[in-house]
């Protein structure tokens, strides 16, 4: 299969970016995503410059390799973070762009390839940005207060199995972002809203249930992040469908740390 | 020889570790607030001991490759950790899963250490329930077990098929309240590429700053190392694109011995290889081999229509399957250890039984599974890695078997450790699979996990002390000190250097080329020609690459290109200290594979006699063999036996 790759460019946090164009041909449908990206930094460093750009004409174009975030590959570190025709994690359903396959596109398509978009999420280079935001919101209350050893036993307090796996649902949250990318607002809700109700749900986390919301959700306002409306954007993006439920929960948790005031 | 002391305390197996809490010295509170750790890696290891570490109330500084600790790749662990609770009262104990462990290891591990994992690996299951990791349940409350390879009872504890996330999640959390609270200070998007010693001790590391290419310096009285494995060397592997050897590398450089480096792992059921732009492996967890059954065709006309596309393997009737591993080994059949199991793969595929395109695959079958229990409880237990295995290959597990072959996942071997967690080089330490301490030959499933976070939590916290407890009067390091003038200079030149070659072959291409003599000649079988054969070609790799590879862009700014440059650098070095100690080891054992030794059932033949030791290589310089040092194994408590998983 061939492609044209439509990919945003940009030095550095400071300079400004703007899109280039690449051709990539021979792609195997079994090909992931980002094999394909591999695929074109490989060309890139071959051919140090690129010939259909100096054929015409473009001879300022940038040919470095294209910098993305990726690691594990296997939809699980959450690192990856494409923008791909208009879609996070692009043109596949419940899926991180690692485990978006070309045979999800059309031989000869152009694709569009953009960075995370939010404010909260500074681009760092190319389609790399920076989301230490999230470890910042984490940081703020996302645990349980307890220090290692003198815990009691792990089955003293018995957590029914519903409440234990719908914990569970939340707790899958990657932290990609592409909630918060996708997201019209520019909000974190359901990421935020994602470990709060995880750690409400069982009885180890409900102790500090309503600072933690408070806390939380204080940070992410401070860092840029923009408020819910309730679009539902986010779910539908979300690699992991984590449902919009969980920030009905956050909003319970809130309104009773709001309450003790 | 010296060196290799193991510092194991005396008495009775189950009283070592105790004693040796109460004899090793502590740091008061007070002195703890003036002393500075260093722990570089945010996996479960990192993760745990950082925030452990800053809890007791020394200063941390803990260092990652990624934007965030959270993606360390302990997180793509799937199916579970091992604990020897007995909640299921199936006649476990710490003794058992000591034994399973040591057994699985094929002899081959230290005894005390292995004894002390089995031990606090209860205290880890406490811990990570307290700090909310959702592990599967039953419907009175309680947790639930599955059943793992290498041992006949249920003892691993599990949260879906995101094990690894979920414990990974808990530490990054336990490790996110020290970082609010000022405790330890996190570096992210950083990358280690020197230890500084002075005067014989561990002071400081060099690192490159990734977003800003900045050599930068961090001085403290102890380094710990938790980076994990090196297994990318070979290229195509289950582990992350930014795992590396580097930091273990260069300790080793610094006088750190370089523990077993032949043991690796080749894991079983990962989906197998389908091109050459391929870019990594995926496994499948383990834990399908509760329920998956492994199946060849019997006969080999079977195979050919397979392999020529033109059946599908759910048409081959249930008489015409062969389910070799049910065959061969009766009493564990599909739940045979990694090793065993991955053999008998290759045994099959090399005798012409494989089931797709390329010959190297073999099934893992649901359908017994699925007509027992119903769609539903497989679904339930397995849902995400069905939905996954789906994405990849596009297949339906729930109507086709899975195709699965073997892939390298783990390395038992790392950086040589004491009792203590010490390298060879005092106030270093190494934690989790960056040491070589406790799976021996050969890695049990859901032992990983437990390893990284009984080093972490529960036991680098303790030992640590002993050695800082003599530190307390030594002020803080000076990054001026000329150690760490010289070690910058090193990297900043052998950055410039890899710049200069301006050659005409990218990284990647050398590491394919790499990973395939890797995998040729130190992979799953091996003998003295091929691992001869490999050396010399990795060499001549090695020798090109400073000559040919092309690294485009500047080091003082955002360059992956660079950052995998130095990696493979170190791996093609790596590469070649695999095939040197699998050739020495002139015998089979777990995941160490001498052709030449092998039973008439082509089974591994130990030579307890003549190899019942760990080997420790001590790095002498660029292009020069390495010191060959042997510490013994004794094994006081369990009968040596040969690995029997028939009967």
């Amino acid at each position: 299969m061939d492609f044209t790759l439509k990919i945003w460019r940009q030095k550095n946090a400071k300079s400004k970016g703007r899109f280039e164009t690449y051709q990539v041909k021979n792609i195997s449908p079994d090909s992931s995503f980002l094999e394909m990206m591999d695929i074109l930094n490989e060309q890139l460093v071959n051919e140090g410059v690129d010939p259909v750009a100096v054929s015409k004409g473009c001879k300022d174009k940038n040919t470095d390799p294209v910098a993305f975030d990726h690691d594990c590959r296997e939809g699980i570190c959450g690192i990856c973070s494409l923008y791909i025709n208009g879609r996070a994690h692009g043109p596949d359903d419940d899926i991180t762009t690692c485990q978006l396959y070309m045979r999800k596109f059309k031989d000869g398509e152009t694709i569009t390839i953009e960075p995370w978009r939010n404010r909260g999420f500074p681009v760092l280079k190319d389609l790399v940005v920076d989301r230490g935001a999230y470890d910042k919101i984490l940081q703020a209350g996302g645990f349980v207060s307890v220090n290692t050893g003198g815990v009691p036993d792990a089955n003293s307090i018995p957590v029914q199995k519903e409440k234990a796996d719908e914990s569970m649902d939340a707790a899958a949250c990657v932290g990609c972002g592409a909630c918060a990318a996708t997201c019209k607002n520019g909000s974190a809700m359901l990421f935020v809203a994602a470990r709060v109700s995880s750690l409400a749900l069982l009885p180890q986390g409900k102790v500090e249930g309503a600072r933690r919301a408070k806390a939380m959700v204080a940070k992410m306002d401070e860092l840029g992040f923009g408020s819910c409306t309730n679009t539902r954007a986010c779910e539908l993006e979300c690699p992991k469908q984590i449902s919009i439920s969980h920030i009905a929960r956050l909003n319970r948790e809130f309104l009773l740390a709001k309450l003790k005031d | 020889m010296t060196k290799l002391v193991s510092h194991v305390p005396e008495g009775p197996l189950e009283d070592k570790w105790r004693s040796h809490k109460n004899n090793i010295r502590v740091v008061s509170p007070a002195n703890k607030r003036k002393l500075e750790i260093i722990v570089v890696g945010t996996g479960l290891g990192g993760a745990s001991a950082a925030a452990s570490l800053g809890e007791l109330g020394y200063n941390v500084k803990v260092f990652c490759i990624s934007d965030s600790p959270r993606r360390a790749h302990s997180i793509a662990a799937q199916g579970g950790i091992n604990a020897a609770k007995n909640y299921q009262n199936d006649n476990d104990s710490v003794y058992r899963l000591f034994h399973d462990t040591i057994k699985g290891g094929d002899y081959r591990s230290r005894e005390a250490n292995v004894y002390r994992l089995a031990e606090v690996s209860n205290n880890i299951i406490d811990q990570c329930v307290a700090q909310g990791v959702p592990f599967g349940r039953d419907y009175g409350g309680l947790l639930d077990n599955r059943s793992f390879g290498g041992s006949q009872v249920s003892r691993t504890f599990y949260a879906r098929g995101q094990t690894g996330q979920q414990l990974l999640l808990g530490a990054y959390a336990a490790l996110n309240r020290q970082v609010a609270k000022g405790s330890v200070k996190s570096y992210p998007r950083h990358e280690m590429l020197d230890l500084v010693v002075i005067d014989g001790e561990a002071r400081g590391i060099i690192a490159r700053n990734l977003v800003t290419g900045k050599i930068e310096r961090f001085g403290a009285h102890a380094v710990v190392i938790a980076t994990g494995g090196y297994g990318n060397c070979y290229f195509l592997s289950t582990y992350a694109m930014t795992c590396n050897g580097s930091a273990i590398w260069q300790c080793y450089k610094k006088g750190a011995y370089f523990a077993n480096p032949g043991f690796a792992q080749i894991h079983p059921t990962c989906i197998p290889v389908e091109g050459d732009q391929q870019s990594k492996l995926t496994l499948m967890s383990e834990s399908l081999r509760n329920d998956g059954r492994i199946w060849v065709p019997k006969k080999i006309e079977d195979a050919k229509k397979l392999q020529a596309g033109e059946i599908r393997g759910s048409q081959i009737p249930e008489e015409d399957r062969d389910y070799y591993l049910e065959r061969r080994y009766p009493a564990f059949g599909n739940l045979v250890p990694r090793d065993v199991a991955s053999r008998a793969a290759k045994e099959r595929c090399d005798a012409g039984f494989g089931v797709n395109n390329t010959g190297k695959a073999v099934f893992l079958d649901f359908r017994t599974a699925i007509e027992r229990l119903g769609r539903d409880v497989i679904e339930a237990r397995y849902g995400n890695l069905f939905q996954m295995y789906e994405k990849i290959t596009a297949v339906d597990a729930y109507q086709e078997p899975m195709m699965i072959y073997p892939a390298i996942h783990y390395t038992m071997g790392g950086l040589w450790v004491d009792y203590n967690l010490q390298c060879t080089v005092p106030g270093l330490y190494a934690i989790g699979e960056a040491n070589f301490s406790d799976h021996g030959g050969n890695r049990l499933g859901a032992s990983a996990l437990m390893q990284g976070l009984a080093d972490g939590y529960f036991i680098l916290p303790y030992t640590i002390g002993d050695y800082l407890a003599g530190q307390i009067q030594v002020p803080k390091t000076d990054t001026d000190h000329p150690a760490f003038e010289e070690a910058e200079k090193a990297i900043t030149d052998k950055i410039n250097k890899l710049f200069n070659v301006k050659g005409k072959r990218s990284v990647d291409s050398f590491h394919k080329e790499l990973g395939h003599i890797m995998w040729e000649y130190v992979g799953m079988a091996r003998n003295e020609e091929g691992l001869k054969k490999g050396i010399e070609e990795i060499r001549k790799l090695r020798k090109e690459y400073w000559q040919n590879v092309r690294v485009p862009g500047e080091n003082n700014e955002f360059n992956q290109e660079l950052e995998k440059a130095l990696r493979v650098a170190d791996f093609m070095e790596i590469g070649e200290l695999m095939a040197l100690d699998a050739l020495n080891r002139r015998e089979s054992c777990g995941g160490h594979f001498r052709e030449e030794m092998q039973t008439e059932e082509g089974e591994t033949k130990r030579d307890d006699e003549n190899f019942m030791y760990v080997s420790a290589w001590e790095y002498t310089g660029d292009d020069q063999e390495p010191n060959y040092h042997k510490e013994p194994l004794k094994y006081e408590f369990v009968k040596v036996a040969t690995r029997n998983y028939k009967e």
